[in-house]
């Protein structure tokens, strides 16, 4: 016969026992860790984006939608180029036309909706451009709040989507804090920059590197110390964007500002 | 126990049952934790090959050196030494099975992608030589004049 006392204390201690999570009673392991640190040939795949040479030409962009097979005139696209004019009264305006497919054609600010922003020479107090695409973090965000299991990240570190396993849901594309995920119009499944994995897993680089004729983008492999990108990420002032988000983004910056969100 | 007991609860044990059933057909079989764990790295293991069969489409200018050796000389001996063929001639696909011809593009907003000039001192753009393309003879195809493999020899085709 089971008493009061003894059914609440055995409740609690249920409860409590439940409570503790899995990872709480996993040993670290030191194997794994030297494993880790010593296999040569594993591959971490990042990217380095240097704002100081980047010339706002556009050709990435369009050598991506091409190569990815986005289409050319939705308005949507994997990778993009913002351009930040800040003026001398403090004020910072960020426009990116088609994602600036055709590169900037215009000196004016676009606004959206048709509207037009003249910036007088005298007034910039500084102006450059800045690449945006996938930061393959190494805690997605996207990947945690897929319900099907259609995106995931692989061993390599690239996030990649399974178009034959996507619902569409969209909870990715509002899950990404940096806008990175979109759409496809034609698929009809959420669809993101996965570092041309077809053609790095060839020994080739993306796309986007190839047609940048100023050096501005770069691919390469953090696990190797002899690779030129792995170099700068660990001898130079780089930087990555929303850090405060806890996401650890695998695309480095040199040369950002605050203004740069 | 009665009856009336038991009967929903077989009711409820078939449904589990055929919802594992189901599980079993819909699921594919290479479903899996891969080696990001359960969190990152819960997914289709073929579809990872999916993505590494997709066509590459931008082969490089180390695939046009192969056959245009004058042409990639030309153009890296230049001051638009870095800029990729693909990016005036479009993508070489299956070039030159197929498409036997490559359409260039000659439009002068190509040139003015980088050499439309912009006042923006503090990045690269603002070093570059660049023109007003709707004052700077908007007439006229850019390469009338200027020899696109090596802009330095001017008047050159």
């Amino acid at each position: 016969m089971i008493t009061r006392r003894n059914f609440c204390k055995k409740t609690m201690l249920l409860v409590g026992g439940m409570a503790v999570p899995l990872a709480a009673l996993e040993l670290f392991d030191p194997k794994k860790l030297l494993a880790d640190k010593s296999d040569k040939d594993k591959v971490r795949w990042v990217f380095l984006v240097d704002t100081t040479k980047c010339v706002g030409c556009g050709f990435c962009v369009k050598a991506c939608k091409i190569e990815n097979e986005v289409p050319y005139d939705a308005n949507v696209t994997r990778t993009w180029v913002e351009r930040y004019v800040i003026t001398k009264d403090g004020a910072t305006h960020i426009d990116s036309p088609k994602g600036a497919r055709d590169g900037f054609e215009t000196s004016q600010i676009d606004l959206g909706e048709g509207k037009f922003l003249d910036i007088k020479k005298e007034d910039i107090s500084k102006a450059f451009f800045v690449p945006k695409l996938c930061n393959q973090c190494d805690n997605p965000p996207c990947v945690q709040v897929c319900p099907v299991g259609a995106t995931y990240q692989t061993e390599d570190g690239v996030v990649l989507v399974d178009r034959s396993w996507c619902i569409g849901c969209g909870y990715c594309i509002m899950g990404c804090p940096y806008g990175v995920r979109f759409f496809h119009p034609v698929y009809r499944v959420a669809e993101k920059c996965n570092f041309c994995y077809h053609r790095i897993t060839k020994g080739m680089k993306t796309a986007c590197v190839d047609a940048c004729a100023f050096g501005a983008r770069q691919i390469g492999n953090l696990k190797n110390p002899d690779d030129p990108v792995t170099k700068i990420i660990m001898t130079e002032r780089v930087n990555v964007l929303k850090e405060e988000y806890g996401t650890k983004p695998q695309v480095f910056y040199l040369g950002l500002t605050k203004e740069v969100k | 126990m009665k009856n009336h007991v038991w009967r929903p609860l077989y009711v409820a044990l078939l449904v589990v049952a055929a919802i594992l059933v189901l599980r079993k057909v819909l699921v594919p079989a290479d479903f899996g934790v891969g080696k990001r764990g359960y969190m990152y790295g819960w997914h289709r293991a073929g579809n990872e090959a999916d993505w590494k069969a997709v066509k590459v489409k931008y082969r490089s200018a180390e695939y046009c050196k192969e056959c245009h050796r004058d042409k990639y000389d030309d153009i890296k001996a230049s001051p638009h030494a870095n800029i990729d063929c693909e990016n005036c001639h479009g993508p070489a696909l299956g070039h030159p099975a197929d498409p036997p011809t490559l359409t260039i593009d000659r439009n002068r907003e190509l040139c003015a992608r980088c050499h439309f000039y912009l006042p923006y001192k503090t990045s690269g753009r603002g070093s570059i030589r660049g023109i007003n393309p709707a004052t700077h003879h908007p007439e006229a195809e850019c390469v009338m004049c200027h020899y696109p493999h090596n802009p330095k020899l001017e008047g050159r085709k």
